[in-house]
């Protein structure tokens, strides 16, 4: 089996179904919105830190299962991290996904989220899983809105 | 809901097996499955004789066109005006001076808005598009709108994806300056009846551009027929090459038209006082034109002048009756654009998943469909869909290919069920 069709019988089963801190927070305080005009897949993200450390966060969408379940796996992981700790995972999810850190052979901090290496072989869908990392990133640095065409990947 | 025979009858239209032997992609594969192309409205295959056209004409005829006095210039020029004759021939032109190469379709839409719209079309004026239009067909507009303080009126459409006839009659008023048109939609496959509407605004006294971009690599196209102002289309969707498209005008407006781009070949004299347009259409040609491709057009055209219009038509008709009486069965499967008189398009959602994962899905299957808002934002809103799957067939497309397609998607099913 590909570790494309891997990656969606793995992850769609799970979390496409049953998405993890799905929702919007009340008391949030800080919000950020990610678009992916490409396919119009949209996330909106809402936290509230304490400090330094992401006490909640919740997303909400409407996207297609590899954005979705890579938003639902991002949440659960990071749950309870400091910022500077999910800044790192930011970094090593985008590699990952893009690449450049190859999870089979160098170290990293992404555990689960390993199984999302198998995006690397389907190169048009790296922004949908990239896309709630991007939003998450946004967030921490109090920008509004985070969007996949600005060029960072 | 019965079970759709595979129409037999249609074998005698078209020998599709020897057809496909022309194009080699077609015997590629893709993730090591065969190829099942079914995007054919983004952009057509080539078929050998096409390539080999382009390919002798690099080996061979070389050279820029309309500039010198060597053979080879001579060459060159006789067959990129060869090419305009064959068009002018493919589309029924009145005459080849009505044929103007363009990049594509969006260029051709351009320039009409450059020389037809920046000339005649004032603050206050009025551009009728349809609701069912490819961003190509609006955005230049929006543009000529902007600028000129004109604006834009919308021929709504019922759930089948069909313009409303009624009330495009009632956009018409004194202000009314150009209607823009799709023959037919990429996003839902409908054939608009252009004739008729030809036919009311020419009652009005409004010329009308038509975006054939779809229309004429699947019918037989005569321009003097539908009485059209302008055509638009691209080579790339009916087996020619990328970068070069036509785009046909009535001389009577081409004459009055003001030039699209300013260089070399669309003048006659220049001085730094003034410079003298040349005639049509190579007012509206500056530079170096692509000639290869031009030329290879000219290949596809008999190509599929050779195969038949009509025929294409036929086969094509028959591929969308069964595709569509199957699809119909399909648990989950909810077609959008099911006008009575369609194109080979099948533009669908499947509950619950989206059109994404339906196309990433299909592709590990070798089957190649696309998914998104095909350019067609409004059409997606109207219908309520964020980005719909598309299948679009051409005339080598077979009904194995669309029985491909269908157990791809209860595969598709399968993993999210
Ligand atoms: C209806 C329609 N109009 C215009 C275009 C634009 O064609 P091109 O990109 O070749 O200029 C397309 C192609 O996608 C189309 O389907």
């Amino acid at each position: 089996m590909s570790d494309g069709r891997q990656l969606y019988q793995e992850v769609i089963m799970d979390h496409n179904k049953k998405p993890r801190n799905y929702g919007v927070l009340a008391d949030a305080n800080r919000r950020a919105e990610g678009h992916n005009p490409l396919c119009g897949d949209h996330i909106s993200l809402s936290l509230r830190l304490d400090d330094d450390l992401i006490r909640e966060i919740a997303f909400q969408g409407e996207t297609c299962a590899i954005c979705k379940a890579s938003a639902s796996m991002m949440t659960a992981n990071v749950k309870g991290k400091s910022v500077a700790d999910a800044e790192t995972l930011i970094q090593e999810f985008r590699d990952m996904a893009t690449g450049k850190l190859d999870t089979a052979t160098q170290s990293h901090h992404l555990g689960r989220l390993n199984v999302f290496a198998g995006v690397r072989e389907l190169p048009t869908r790296v922004k949908c899983a990239v896309l709630p990392w991007h939003t998450l990133h946004a967030a921490f640095h109090e920008e509004s809105s985070a969007t996949t065409e600005s060029g960072e990947f | 809901m019965t079970p759709v025979p595979m129409p037999k009858q249609t074998a005698a239209v078209l020998d599709v097996d020897k057809i496909r032997a022309d194009f080699p992609i077609l015997m590629r594969q893709v993730h090591d499955l065969p190829l099942v192309y079914l995007d054919n409205a983004a952009s057509s295959q080539m078929p050998q004789p096409v390539i080999d056209r382009w390919v002798r004409y690099q080996q061979n005829e070389h050279a820029n066109v309309h500039r010198a006095v060597h053979a080879l210039s001579e060459i060159a020029t006789r067959e990129y005006e060869a090419a305009r004759d064959k068009v002018a021939r493919f589309i029924n032109a009145r005459e080849p001076r009505e044929i103007i190469f363009t990049r594509g379709t969006t260029e051709g839409i351009n320039l009409v808005m450059h020389g037809f719209g920046r000339a005649f079309i004032q603050q206050g004026d009025e551009i009728i598009l349809s609701a069912l239009e490819h961003h190509s067909n609006i955005v230049p507009w929006q543009m000529l709108c902007e600028e000129k303080g004109a604006r834009l009126r919308i021929i709504p459409m019922n759930d089948a994806g069909e313009l409303l006839l009624d009330e495009y009659e009632k956009l018409f008023n004194t202000h009314t300056r150009l209607v823009a048109l799709a023959h037919v939609s990429n996003a839902l496959g409908t054939v608009n009846p252009v004739r008729e509407m030809i036919h009311a605004a020419h009652r009005h006294g409004v010329p009308v551009l038509l975006d054939g971009a779809q229309a004429a690599p699947h019918m037989a196209v005569d321009v003097q027929a539908l009485d059209c102002d302008f055509y638009a289309f691209s080579g790339h969707k009916m087996c020619g090459p990328t970068g070069i498209g036509v785009l046909y005008g009535k001389a009577e407006w081409l004459e009055k038209m003001q030039p699209y781009q300013g260089g070399g070949d669309m003048i006659l004299s220049v001085t730094f006082e003034k410079t003298t347009y040349n005639a049509i259409p190579y007012k509206f040609e500056a530079g170096t034109p692509p000639i290869a491709a031009a030329i290879t057009l000219g290949a596809a055209m008999d190509y599929l002048s050779g195969i038949g219009m009509d025929a294409i038509a036929q086969h094509e008709r028959a591929l969308l009756r069964y595709a569509t009486g199957q699809l119909r069965q399909v648990k989950g499967v909810r077609l959008i654009g099911t006008a009575q008189e369609k194109a080979a398009v099948l533009s669908f959602t499947l509950e619950g998943i989206h059109p994404h994962d339906a196309g990433t899905l299909l592709d590990m299957e070798g089957i190649a469909i696309r998914a998104g808002h095909h350019c067609a934002q409004p059409v997606m809103q109207r219908f309520g869909v964020p980005a719909t799957a598309r299948a679009s067939f051409a005339f080598y497309n077979t009904f194995a290919e669309v029985d491909a397609l269908i157990a791809g998607i209860h595969k598709v099913q399968k993993v999210f069920a």
